[in-house]
This record gives C-alpha cells, structure tokens and sequence, in this order.
C-alpha cells in the first residue's frame, strides 16, 4: 500500500487522509512549501524553529492567509486552490483553533466562549448553551461557566480554549503552541489532560509546537520543517532515534554529525574520524546524547578510542546537570554531573579533552527514505 | 507750534473729503499714540474709512478697532477692555456700561430698518404685511439686540404678528440668511442691506420710523488715552466724519 | 525566550493581579504642571460661580425658556450622538480596519470640522443642506423637506461638529484592539458582521463610550455651526448655548445662570454615564 499511494508508512494507520494539502505561500523572500496529509483521528506535530513556518502554515489551514500555490483539502472539500480560484474564508472552514494565548473572548463568560461557535452554526441560544456546557463538563470546568476568561487560572483558560475549539467539531484541530503559556508545572497536568482530549477527536489535529516533549507525548507523527521546507517526517520513535537535521538532534537532545563510514570508522572532517559501535559502509549520521560525552582535565591515559581536545564555549544547567557546549575538530555538547562540574569548574574559554565511547554512539545511512524519494 | 499742527490737520483732514472745515478741533496737546475703538458690527465700512482719514490727519496716532455687537463690546468694556471710545448701536447698551464716562454720550448717526430682499424682490415684498403671508420665511434680530429690538417695535407699530423662522444673534446673521436664500425677508438696518446692495434689496417702510435706532459714540472714563479718544470722537462728529458715515447710509442725527 | 516571557505573563494571570497605588511620592515636575492645569480649567468655573446671583437663582430657574432650552438641548445632543454612533463607528471601523487607497487623506478629512470654526461649518452646511443647497433644493422639491431652522437642523449641525470626536476616539480604539480576536472569532465560524457586532465592539466598547461622551458633551456645548444653520427660535432650535449667548447681550446675571444650568445637568449625566458604563475605578 505504501508503494501505491506513496504515502508515508505511518499514514495507512489512520485510513484515508482527511486533511490533503500541499501549502505554498510566498511572502516576500520567505517561501513556505510543506506537503501535508493527517489521517481521521491522528496527531501530527508540526516542529521547526523560529521563523521555519509554522505559524504561516497553520494561519493558511485556517483561512486566515491564502495559498500561493498548490492545494488544501479537508474531509473531500476543497478549502483552497489558488489554480482552481476556489478559496473558503475561515468561517466556512469548519476548522478548530486553539491559539498560542487562547483569544478567549474577554467579555464573554467561559461558557458564551465556548457557545460562540455552535451559535454561529445557527443552534439557538439555549442549545449552544447546553452543548458548551457539555464541553465544559468534559474539560472538567463545569463549575467555571460564569468565569469571565481574566478570573481563570492558565491551565483552565487553555481547557477552555480546547473546549471553544472543539465544540464546532472540526474536521481539523490546530493547536498552536497550547501549552507554551503555562508555567512548568501547569504544563504537565495540562499536557496530560490536552493528551486525553486529542485522543478523543476523530478529526485530524496538527500541533505546532517548539516543545520536543510536548511532540513526543502527543503526537502520532511528526513533521519537521526548517526554512519553509520539510527536512523529516516520521513516526515519533523513528525520528528521535535518526534525526537527520541539527535542528532536530538539539530538539531530541543529541549530539548528531553527518560522515563517510568505513566499517567502525567515520571520517567526520578531513583529518577527524569517530570510531563506532555498528559497522556501516557510506554516507551515515552518528548520533550520541550529551551524556556519552565525558570531560577530562588532562589526556586520559585509558585506551578510549575517541579522544581530542575541546575548548569550552557556553555552560548552562540543564535540569540536575550541567551542559557545555564544545568547540573542537567537531562541535558537540556535554551533560556533566554536578560532581564532574565540581572537579572540572568548566569555564568559557577552557581547553579540557572530550572522550565518546564507540558503544554509546548510534549510526545510521543518511540516504534520503524513500519517501522523500518519492 | 502744536496748535498750528493740529489746525493745519484738521484743514488737511477737511480738504480731503471737500468739506467745510470741523466744526470744533479740540485745543491742546498734538494726540499720539494708540486709539482703541470698541465699535458696534454695523459701523465696519465708515469706521474703517474715517480710521484711515484720521490717522493721515493725524500721524503719530494709530486706530485699532473692535467691531462686534454692541452688547457683547459692552459686557467686555464692562469686564475691564482697555478701550479708548465706544460706539455703539443703542443708547440701551450704552447705559449698560457701567464705567464713568469721559463726558455723556453723545448720538452721531441714526439708522433705521429696512425689508431685506433677496436682489429684485422676487416676492414682491412692499412693506410689513406681505412678511406676514404663508410660505414667506423672516428672519429677525433677536429682541436682546438692538436691531431685533427695533423690529419689535416696528411690527407692533404696523400691528403686524409674525411668526419668524429664527431670531439671529446680529444683523449680519439675519442679513446673510437672505443673501443664501435661506429665508424670504429680513428686518435689518439700512446700513447693512446697503453693504450688500449686489444681492439685497432694502424696501423702506413707513413704521421704521417709529424704530430709530440712535447711535452713541463716548470717551470712556477710564481710556488709556484720552486726547487722542476725544480727537477721534471729535472727528466722527465733523462733517468730514459726518459725510462718510452718510455715504454708509447713516442719517444724520 | 519569548517562551519564557509568556510564561511569566501567564503566571502574573492566574493569581488575580495585585494593583499597586502609587499614590505616594508624586515627582513634583508631574505633580505642580498638573495642579495648575487643573486650576486652569477649574477657575473659569469658580468665576462663574461667585458672579452667580444666589438669591434670584430660584425665579430665574423657574422662568419659561430655561426649561425648554435645557430639554431641547439635551434632546438635540443625544440624537446628534446616537447619529455620530451610527454613522461614526462604521467609519471608525474603515479607518481602521481596511486598507484602501487615500486612506491617509479620508483620515484628515474627518477631522475637518475639528478645525473649521463653527460658523464657516454651519455655512458649508447651508450650502449643502440649505434651501439652496446642493442636496437641501433637492430634498426641499422632491420630499418638501427643509432642515435649516428645524429641530433636525440642530442635530445636524451637532453631530457635524462633534462625529469627529466619536470617530477619532473609536478609531484609536479599534486600532488599539487585538485584531486576533476576530480572526480567532472567524474560526469559529463568526462571518465579519458577527465578528464586528459579537466580538470587535465589545472589545472596543470603553472606546466607544468615550467618544460618545466626548462627542455628546461636545454637542450639548455647541453654539456656532448650530446658529449658523439652524438659527435661533426659542422652542425649536434655540438650545442652551444659544440661549447664554442672547442672554450675555442684555443680562449677564442670566447668561451665568443659564451656563449653571448646563454645566449642572451635563456634568450630572456625564458622571451617572460614566459609573454604569465604565465602571466604578
């Protein structure tokens, strides 16, 4: 079945698509060009840095800016198609949003937030009430109708905002940074409950997010883009085990450089080779998280196979450790215990040598999938 | 010297209108400085031009002038202006300055009301009754101003009883109401409908006689400069002054 | 990074937001400037107030045209305002929501009658709605309607004068407000007459409070444009202003009353408007 519609192995777990797009929007020098398709049910998070075009993507699903090129389609209808001149305003969408702050009408109580939306699919008063209520009840905010949106709490706004969102039961859900308001520990509750309601949904949810855990958690999918184009697609395991961008190995946490492997040995630069666990033969990336990487005060004598000098650039806590950025042959960060740190004192500037167990690393073919191919 | 200065104006002063010489220039000291003159709206046009004679007779002296309605002059001159002579179109208002006058006030002109037409009287408008048809619209002064006081009297002197559109604030509201055909007719001093002569026609009647408004010109009591105040209310009072004033269509007293 | 801003605004949210005083330690640069304008706008009203003849007050209260002037006055103001509403938040909303050529230019020209005195804008207003008027000769022949001299006249004239006040302060608003609240509102299927009804004018409302207060206090004050156009007949067009005004040439003691009265009544509606609309503070 891959092969006949050419479509990504995770998507057949869903059926038939129900969003189908290829967006392109030019605005200015920028060009956002991402193929997009999410199967009934599924979750597909959207990840890339600042400026890689989430937000352009997001805003051209939801009618709120329109395609320069190529198609949109969802549930079998045609939203925008700038060749066919055919074009669907944002009201006639049918699409759920849930804003990165929530736009939580603020003169409307929580429960007339969520009824807007069924009120303006023509359910009378009343009805749009009982149905907000119904959502209201499902977020666990039965008791914060008559709140108006400045006397909630982050984390119920949010709950509110999803409840507004999918009382219109869209076809699609977009999720623009939901939880990167909340503080640390809203986040967690918030993400656990965001999580059960997305399993809820029957219709197609893409998540943009910066947040690689709230990806992992959430997501079935993942799409990675970076300058406006997608660099990986794949299901969550598969591209936090293989991240093929630098962008994505720092999202993941790892360290990942792209070489010529012979056998146990990966010419990385001209002159710098890692020796690794697997053999491999051709273009690889090697992959090893910032824990593998040790941080001595002198040579160590021991017969390790990768060992160079590295100068400390940067030093920040990263929960109960510490990470160093390292500059050297090859660029890469390290996670020391508070009591390495202790006995290094890493400072900026200092020169301390860098050890990588071979077993520790992680290769794989950098030969593009064939997805990609296709 | 100064004595011989001051005849030799007055002469220059007289020659320039092709008069007779005053009738009395003051004896004293040559008047200079500024002359500040609070003068009602409808003497615009004479006073200007009497300004300007005065001031070729008189070199050292310049006239500033204030022309509003007479009462709100009076209420400003009231509330402490510094003005030098006050002319205004009512003895009424006159009184109501209360300040000290230099000497009593003394009428110069007389004006009187006239039916402002629009150019050609297309209503056919010949005296106070056809003001009083249907579909006519007039235009009064209100009654708290001289000229809408004057058209009191004058309607009740013809036992006319109107029912105007509007009661304006001045004679030049009510006359400029006529000239954008706003309205049929206007009560106005003949002065005004004069000023206007291209798109009004003035219709005398007889009962403005018995609404003359009598114009009063005084050096106020406390005028920061009264030699030259007095000389110039000498001067409205010449013949010279007199024969501009008649050209404006003022009557003579 | 602005991640971490977000959250900290967030966390600011959820408690309710304490509101520091700082009633103390007013720098006196601030402090004497602002006492003196105070002073500067209240003193006229001190000197009304000691010319005031407190022992004639209740006769001259009760005199027949006081009443009618005031009742015509406030009559004519609000329906100026409720005109400016209706035609100035539309407007408002054009200025600025919609890009279109020679905006830049329509944005200066609604400000025109902030700048024309008065008068010269109740003789444009002849020109066009007069008996002889561009649009006036019409109205006149097609419909017999005449509005100089007419109650109507007044409102016209008032709402002249002061939309622009309506216009500017509601533009500002909706120039102010968060345009993501309608497009959040278009997700949810809101088209854009909802959104501005639902969503816009809510969100704007204390704006348009304030520039209907503006602009109806601004209506209830005028006196040129208004005598200009529609003259001045006790009962019909002569409003309050209009009233001091005529007053002010035979009998001051009156004209001060009057201008009491106004004073009075404006200030006691303005307050009561401004508890219920806005709000105690």
């Amino acid at each position: 079945m891959t092969a006949e519609t050419g479509k990504p192995a995770a998507v057949p777990a869903f059926g038939d698509a129900v969003l189908d797009a290829r967006l392109v929007v030019d605005r200015g020098a920028f060009r956002l060009d991402l193929p997009l398709t999410i199967g009934p049910g599924e979750v597909v998070a959207l990840l890339g840095p600042n400026g890689a075009g989430k937000t352009t993507a997001l805003r051209a699903l939801a009618g709120l800016l329109p395609l320069t090129a190529g198609h949109l389609r969802l549930a079998g209808r045609h939203l925008d198609h700038p060749d066919r001149r055919v074009w669907i305003p944002a009201e006639q969408r049918g699409i759920g949003v849930v804003f990165q702050d929530y736009l939580l009408f603020p003169h409307l109580n929580a429960l007339d937030n969520v009824a807007f939306g069924p009120r303006r699919q023509g359910l009378s008063r009343h009805r749009a009430r009982q149905r907000a209520a119904r959502w209201l009840t499902r977020v666990g905010l039965a008791e914060h109708a008559r709140r108006k949106p400045r006397q909630l709490s982050g984390g119920q706004a949010q709950r509110v905002a999803l409840a507004r969102a999918l009382a219109v039961e869209p076809a699609l859900l977009l999720l623009d940074e939901p939880l990167a308001a909340l503080d640390a520990r809203t986040r967690l509750d918030t993400r656990a409950q965001l999580q059960h309601h997305l399993g809820g949904h029957t219709g197609a949810t893409l998540l943009v997010t910066h947040d690689p855990i709230d990806a992992v958690v959430l997501a079935d999918r993942l799409v990675v883009i970076e300058d406006g184009h997608l660099v990986q697609e794949g299901d969550v395991a598969t591209v936090i085990d293989q991240p093929r961008t630098d962008f994505v190995a720092r999202l993941v946490g790892l360290n990942l450089h792209r070489g010529h492997a012979d056998g146990h040995r990966v010419r990385v630069t001209d002159g710098f080779h890692l020796v690794v666990g697997d053999r491999h033969t051709g273009d690889v990336f090697v992959a090893f998280t910032p824990s593998t990487v040790a941080l001595h005060p002198r040579r160590p004598d021991g017969g390790t196979h990768n060992t160079w000098p590295a100068t400390v650039t940067g030093i920040q806590r990263h929960g109960d450790h510490l990470r160093v950025q390292l500059a050297g042959p090859v660029a890469v960060t390290a996670d020391i215990t508070p009591a390495a740190a202790a006995r290094l004192t890493p400072r900026p500037g200092q020169t301390l040598w860098a050890t990588v167990d071979a077993a520790g690393t992680r290769v794989y073919p950098a030969t593009p999938t064939p997805r990609a191919e296709a | 010297m100064t004595v011989r200065r001051l005849a030799l104006a007055a002469v220059a002063m007289a020659g320039l209108v092709g008069c007779g010489a005053g009738q009395t220039v003051p004896q004293g000291d040559a008047v200079t400085g500024d002359v500040t003159v609070f003068a009602a709206a409808s003497l615009t046009e004479p006073f200007t031009r009497i300004g300007e004679d005065f001031e070729a007779a008189n070199p050292g002296v310049r006239v500033t002038y204030s022309f509003a309605g007479s009462s709100t002059l009076a209420a400003q001159i009231d509330q402490g202006a510094p003005a030098d002579v006050f002319a205004a179109a009512s003895p009424d208002t006159m009184t109501t300055v209360t300040d000290s006058h230099d000497h009593d006030p003394k009428v110069f002109v007389r004006n009187r009301l006239v039916i402002a037409v629009p150019d050609g009287n297309p209503n056919g408008v010949s005296g106070l009754a056809d003001l009083d048809r249907p579909g006519v619209k007039v235009a009064l002064c209100a009654p708290q101003v001289p000229c809408g006081a004057a058209a009191v009297r004058a309607l009740a002197a013809a036992g006319v009883d109107l029912t105007p559109v509007t009661l304006e604030r001045d004679v030049r509201a009510a006359l400029s109401k006529v000239r954008l055909g706003e309205v049929d007719a206007a009560l106005v001093y003949r002065t005004d409908a004069q000023a206007v002569a291209a798109d009004v026609d003035g219709i005398e009647f007889p009962e403005s006689a018995s609404a003359i408004n009598d114009y009063p010109i005084v050096v106020l009591g406390n005028a920061p400069n009264k030699p030259a105040a007095r000389a110039f209310v000498d001067h409205v009072l010449s013949d010279a002054g007199q024969a501009v004033l008649a050209a404006a269509g003022f009557q003579a007293p | 990074m602005s991640r971490r801003d977000a959250v900290a605004a967030r966390t600011d949210r959820s408690t309710p937001p304490p509101r520091p005083r700082h009633t103390s330690r007013v720098p006196v640069a601030l402090l004497l400037p602002a006492a003196l304008g105070l002073l500067f706008l209240v003193l006229p009203l001190v000197g009304l107030l000691v010319r005031t003849p407190w022992s004639t007050l209740p006769q001259r209260l009760t005199e027949p045209g006081v009443l009618t002037a005031l009742r015509l006055s406030v009559q004519a103001a609000t329906l100026a305002t409720l005109l400016s509403l209706v035609l100035g938040v539309p407007l408002a909303w054009l200025l600025a929501r919609v890009e279109f050529p020679g905006r830049r230019l329509v944005r200066a020209l609604v400000t025109v009658p902030l700048v024309l005195p008065p008068v010269v804008g109740g003789v444009a207003l002849l020109l066009v709605f007069g008996r002889r008027g561009i649009l006036g000769s019409w109205l006149d022949s097609t419909f017999g309607v005449s509005l100089p001299f007419t109650t109507a006249g007044v409102v016209l004239a008032e709402a002249f004068v002061a939309m622009p006040f309506l216009v500017v302060a509601v533009e500002g608003a909706l120039r102010g407000a968060d345009v993501r609240y309608e497009e959040a509102a278009a997700t949810l299927g809101a088209g854009r007459w909802t959104t501005f009804t639902r969503v816009t004018l809510p969100l704007v409302a204390p704006g348009v409070a304030a520039g209907a207060v503006l602009c109806w206090a601004r209506a209830l004050g005028e006196f040129g444009a208004t005598i200009t156009f529609a003259g001045n007949f006790p009962g019909r067009t002569q409003t309050m202003p209009l009233a001091v005004y005529l007053a002010l040439e035979t009998d001051l003691e009156a004209a001060i009353v009057l201008s009491l009265v106004l004073l009075t009544v404006s200030v006691a509606i303005l307050a009561s408007l401004r508890d219920r609309w806005l709000g105690s503070r």
